[in-house]
């Protein structure tokens, strides 16, 4: 586009007040840009003054100074132009007082000795904006080839059929796949279930045919049983998908990333790229690669997992003490499978088994935790099995005892419920041991609720075995992606297919997949069936984002997608590996291919790439690399003592909005920073933390988020890379004889605004003492 | 080769309630492609979870996503956001329903710029809602440090000198004390209810002491104390001498899980208990932390991980049984409570510096229930009936239900809206 730049400052809000606004004005005047100035910018006379010159076809690149960009977001709305929001208040004049930093007397301008550091910053401000607004472009949304509206469903249990049906019923064509030969999962085994609505008293018969039946009633809904997939190719919109009978081996079968010990030689140095495809290929040998696609393939927009659950095994010590190996002590499993063929009937002998001990904690006295992948479910089903005892015989006993009785929420009527029963006996107690004694089973329990220590006389022993995800045994999404075919870091989640956000419980690292039911955590059936409607949610958001050309959570609506220069790519795979979404395959040369549909818009590729061949229509190595030289670095030759210059590059999701809140709250720091916000750390490449240092800046500091296994950065890796990438930058400085100190890293989350303050004065400080960069003034 | 540019979108859907439910619904539904109109009547969105300062048990702050939800609605032209505003009247069947809304005079109109002046100027105070009056403010106020819409409010209560040197103080016009009640009618096709929760009044609770003893107070109370931007700056301090408490008891399902009071589980209470545990510990290492529960309800493998790192900590203790009676330590203002251990069997008797009550949820819709066709469950959740569709309720409007839940279940509520406008 053919730019026309105009600059418009805002001298509302104290900024008039704090700032000369001649000497302001001056800097696009010098330029050759046209600046207007208004006591009221935001307000409806200001901003007909810069629509009528976006009208008059006078601008279409305009810098607006004034607040900042979080606040007037649709107010300074001009369709068409590529804006920047120059922060003056909340970033220059509200953080930085007259009374810390008093204005220049007309004797001490140009004096040589004194200067003004806070118009200094909004004069660099301006320049920067100025500058942005130069490089960046008006983004084009991002067209796939081939664009399938399908949503495919994996699993066919109730969490699966649910979101299916819920999926149709918003007028989505809809494919079930389901490995065993009928629907139903694991309902099809029950002989009842726990309430799913009001009142959430009494246990009812299971629903599960009634939604079998029900998804008859969906022509767009089409059933594969006895079928597994065995690749998920492409990207969210176009989706080729390659079923198989479970069990088969076809070409399709997606390639398995090496595992670690094969990537090394025997001495374990690292193999080079052309050994290990080598090995790769040896490894997925009679696999098609990853970026060939079945032409026989069906076409997917979205994907939703109910894949479910299994058992968990237990084996071992841990479990000695509840006579395991004993033929009447069994699972909660095996027992609602023997309620499900009528009596309940021990499985030694086949006699009527009318006392049953529920077992819910396998610690003894040390553990007071339930067993592994319970959640609160198990609770629930121990209440609904010992009314199975009670409905099988009258003079029937059922024990349950527990660490903790876990019925949250409304589910606290079912237990309520129960507890009317005067043949279900609930305590608290840690059961020591269960033997046998002749025809039956002694269980130990202390510390009960009843005082004394519990010895009963039980004909069978229930354990309150856990629901662990499938995920911790298989990928079950097989994608052809070249990070490999499951999600990552499922291990965080202990092999969940969960998402790390409390606020956004369905995002995950493989855009356009959504996970629902007990493959995400333990739920009962009420929690499934409705997990599933948020899931259907989320794929047909994801469609119709793609459909639109842009991206979902969290930078939703963006259209940006990124640009590779790939003359210049010299294979590093860098991008490709560091990728939180896996949004990038490489072919064997290792040259990447883009998904944008798979892309969240981070900018992590951005930031790795060595070569800094990649960027984003409005965001790129040179937006942000123009901004920094457009800081303006005093040396010896303006002033006796120039002040120091700090670039200080931090996210904009959490540490912006923090320092914003700075600003709200007038609390003063150093002048002296000059505040970049970056679409994640994840993005931060480090040719910008040279660039300034070779500019004479004396200082560089990034801004995260908190990382770790809680982390809170909304693209996954962000603080981590770009501490890694700092760190590595010590070598490099170390080189041009700078210190390691001039550059740090720093985690904040977005509530720690308070701390802030004091954060960035102390490293001004630091840096001062470390004296001024040398390169200064060269 | 893309097909269409756009969803079909069928109609409006409203959404009442501008909390972490709400925005969730909202915003879902929006991304989809549909026209939503959002209901809130506090005069900033972000409801209960703008008042906590971290999430269990990630220990991370609420403002982090509600930052990010802010800015999915300020990049989405199709959500219009109401403050302020309450629900009169609904009429009509789904797919088409008539919604009369009531606005109440923000007297700050659009010009406001969050600038600050006014609240300079003026000496009036009122009760700090935020902090559940536990400090006062300005009459003329923000109502948060990230408000949405980020603009001010003046209290009706301003004192007359103040309401003209506010006005005088404004330089953008923007305070109008002439406003006057407003009423809007909306046609939408589905109506999705976030109403969401109040912490049950623990006066109620009268023998746990609450109100007649200061150092007895709610866990929502101890959320805002530890708060940076709470009464007392962060710092956990007893409400009667602002004495670093040493010992602290917590007493849970304080109203919850009592056919006297909420006979349900108010599902969040014993792990917002432990993350006090963990604020308390970041303030104080050697306090001593008590903890009388029914059951610790530490449901799904990241919660049972939360408890068993608290477990760890050899000052933290749990204790089985319930707190029954409380006074007050006359020379000291420390808490005497006895609870019954129910394992030993035993009266315990303790004497703490502060008690903490575990209050539960209570639903809004059972304080002040919708004026429209909906059912509600006898403790006055809104039950969902999806056959008849056309209006849902979500979050905590529906069921006690933490963070995650309400989300997953907000984002359904999306599509089962979604399903009406689409069925007709």
């Amino acid at each position: 586009m053919d730019k026309k730049y105009g600059v418009y400052i805002c001298t509302g809000c104290g900024i008039g007040d704090v700032l000369d606004m001649e000497d302001l004005v001056e800097v696009p005047d010098e330029e050759g840009i046209n600046c207007t100035t208004h006591p009221f910018l935001c307000g409806e006379e200001g901003v007909k003054l810069i629509q009528k010159d976006v009208d008059d076809d006078k601008v279409n690149a305009i810098v607006i100074g004034a607040c900042s960009r979080r606040v007037n977001f649709d107010v300074f709305d001009f369709k068409g132009c590529v804006i920047e929001r120059v922060n003056l208040r909340e970033g220059v004049v509200w953080p930085h007082s007259r009374e810390t930093y008093p204005k220049l007397e007309e004797d001490q301008k140009d004096d040589e000795e004194h200067f003004d550091p806070i118009q200094m910053k909004a004069e660099d401000y301006i320049k920067m904006g100025m500058i942005k607004v130069e490089k960046i472009n008006i983004p084009e949304p991002y067209k796939t080839e081939s664009f399938s509206k399908k949503i495919l469903v994996l699993g066919g249990g109730i969490t699966g059929i649910s979101a299916a049906i819920d999926a149709s019923k918003a007028g989505f064509e809809v494919t079930i796949v389901e490995k065993q030969d009928k629907l139903g999962g694991y309902l099809t085994n029950m002989r009842s279930q726990m309430p799913v609505s009001e009142p959430f008293e009494d246990i009812i018969p299971t629903i599960i045919d009634e939604k079998i039946q029900e998804l008859e009633n969906y022509s767009n809904i089409t059933i594969k049983t006895n079928t597994e997939v065995a690749r998920i190719a492409g990207q969210p919109g176009e989706f080729t998908v390659t079923f198989k009978k479970p069990g088969e081996r076809i070409p399709w079968d997606v390639p398995f990333p090496l595992p670690e010990e094969m990537l090394v030689d025997e001495k374990g140095n690292e193999l080079n790229a052309e050994d290990q495809h080598a090995k790769y290929l040896e490894y997925n040998k009679g696999k098609n690669d990853i970026l060939s696609l079945d032409p026989d393939g069906e076409l997917y927009g979205a994907v939703i997992l109910a894949a479910g659950w299994r058992l968990s095994k237990l084996e071992g010590e841990e479990f000695a003490h509840l006579g395991i190996d004993l033929p009447d002590v069994i699972t909660n499993d095996e027992f609602e499978k023997i309620a499900g063929n009528g009596k309940i009937i021990r499985p030694s002998d086949g006699k009527e088994a009318k006392n049953v001990v529920f077992v819910q904690s396998p610690g003894k006295d040390e553990d007071d935790a339930d067993f592994d992948y319970c959640g609160a479910v198990t609770s629930g089903v121990a209440l609904k099995h010992a009314k199975y005892v009670r409905e099988d015989y009258k003079d029937g006993k059922a024990y349950i005892i527990y660490q903790h009785m876990r019925t949250p929420g409304l589910q606290e009527n079912f237990y309520k419920s129960i507890q009317q029963d005067n043949g279900i006996f609930l305590t608290k107690g840690a059961v020591t041991s269960v033997t046998q004694q002749g025809d039956s089973l002694i269980v130990d329990a202390n510390n009960t609720l009843l005082g004394d220590n519990l010895n009963i006389k039980a004909d069978m022993v229930v354990l309150a075995n856990g629901m662990v995800p499938v995920t911790v045994d298989d990928p079950v999404i097989n994608l052809a992606y070249r990070q490999g075919p499951g999600f990552r870091d499922n291990d965080i989640f202990g092999g969940y297919a969960d998402s790390n956000y409390i606020c956004f419980p369905y995002e995950t690292q493989r855009t356009g997949l959504y996970a629902a039911g007990a493959i995400r955590r333990s739920m009962t059936i009420e929690e499934s069936i409705e997990d599933a409607t948020g899931a259907a949610l989320k794929a047909i958001q994801c469609i119709e984002s793609v459909n639109r050309g842009v991206a979902v959570h969290p930078r939703s609506g963006d259209m940006t997608f990124p640009d590779f220069f790939f003359q210049r790519c010299t294979q590093c795979k860098r991008c490709t590996v560091e990728c939180p979404f896996g949004a990038l395959d490489d072919d064997e040369k290792g040259t990447p291919k883009v998904n944008p549909a798979r892309c969240r818009r981070c900018g992590t590729c951005l930031g790795a790439c060595p070569e800094r061949i990649i960027s984003f229509a409005d965001y790129s190595i040179d937006s942000i690399g123009s901004q920094i030289k457009a800081v303006g670095v005093p040396s010896e030759d303006d002033y006796d003592e120039p002040p120091y210059r700090i670039l200080a590059l931090v996210c904009e999701n959490d540490a912006y909005p923090a320092l914003d809140m700075v600003g709200m709250n007038r609390v003063d720091y150093s002048p002296d920073v000059r505040v970049i916000p970056i679409r994640c750390l994840g993005s931060l490449n480090t040719i910008w933390i040279k660039d300034a240092l070779a500019q004479g800046m004396d200082g560089v500091i990034v801004i995260g988020c908190k990382k770790g296994d809680d982390y809170q950065c909304h693209f996954v890796k962000g603080s981590e890379l770009a501490e890694i990438r700092v760190q590595k930058i010590g070598d490099a400085l170390s080189s041009l004889a700078l210190e390691e100190e001039r550059v740090r890293f720093e985690e904040i989350a977005i509530d720690e605004y308070d701390k802030l303050p004091l954060l960035l004065t102390s490293f001004v400080e630091e840096v001062e003492a470390l004296g001024p960069n040398p390169f200064k003034g060269f | 080769m893309t097909t269409d540019k756009s969803a079909s979108t069928g109609g409006i859907i409203m959404v009442v309630g501008g909390g972490i439910s709400g925005l969730t619904t909202a915003i879902e539904s929006a991304e989809v492609g549909y026209e939503v109109l959002l209901v809130e009547k506090e005069p900033s969105l972000g409801g209960r979870v703008s008042q906590l300062k971290q999430y269990f048990p990630k220990l991370c702050p609420p403002t982090c996503g509600l930052e990010i939800n802010y800015r999915r609605i300020k990049d989405n032209p199709k959500i219009k956001v109401f403050t302020m505003a309450e629900v009169e009247e609904v009429d009509g069947s789904p797919g088409d329903y008539t919604v009369k809304i009531k606005i109440t005079p923000r007297y700050v109109n659009e010009k406001c710029t969050a600038c600050g002046e006014c609240e300079k100027v003026c000496e009036s105070e009122i009760s700090n809602d935020y902090n559940l009056g536990m400090d006062k403010r300005k009459a003329a106020y923000l109502p948060n440090n990230i408000a949405f819409p980020s603009r001010y409010v003046m209290s009706s209560s301003m004192l007359e000198d103040d309401k003209n040197k506010v006005k005088e103080a404004c330089k953008f016009d923007a305070i109008d004390f002439d406003m006057q009640e407003k009423s809007l009618e909306f046609k939408v096709g589905a109506i999705v209810w976030a109403t969401g929760w109040t912490p049950y009044d623990a006066r109620k609770i009268s023998n746990l002491g609450f109100g007649m003893y200061q150092n007895i107070i709610t866990n929502m109370m101890l959320e805002r104390l530890a708060a940076p931007n709470g009464p007392t700056k962060g710092e956990i301090l007893r409400p009667s001498d602002s004495k670093a408490p040493d010992t602290i008891a917590f007493a849970q399902c304080a109203g919850s899980r009592d056919e006297n009071h909420l006979s349900y589980c108010s599902y969040i209470c014993c792990m917002a208990s432990l993350k006090h545990a963990t604020y308390l510990r970041g303030q104080y290492p050697n306090a001593k932390i008590y903890i009388y529960y029914i059951d610790i309800r530490a449901s799904g493998r990241k919660y049972e991980n939360f408890y068993k790192k608290l477990k760890q900590d050899e000052n933290i203790f749990f204790i089985k049984g319930k707190v029954a009676e409380v006074s007050e330590e006359e020379s000291t203002g420390n808490i005497n409570l006895v609870a019954e251990d129910t394992i030993s069997g035993e009266k315990v008797r303790q004497n703490v510096d502060m008690l903490v009550l575990a209050t539960g949820m209570q639903p809004n819709a059972s304080l002040d229930k919708p004026n429209a066709d909906l059912q509600f469950n006898s403790d006055g959740f809104i039950v969902n009936d999806f056959k008849e569709g056309g209006m849902f309720a979500a979050g905590c409007a529906n069921k006690p239900a933490d963070v995650i839940t309400s989300n997953q279940n907000a984002t359904g509520m999306a599509l089962k809206a979604i399903q009406t406008l689409v069925g007709r």
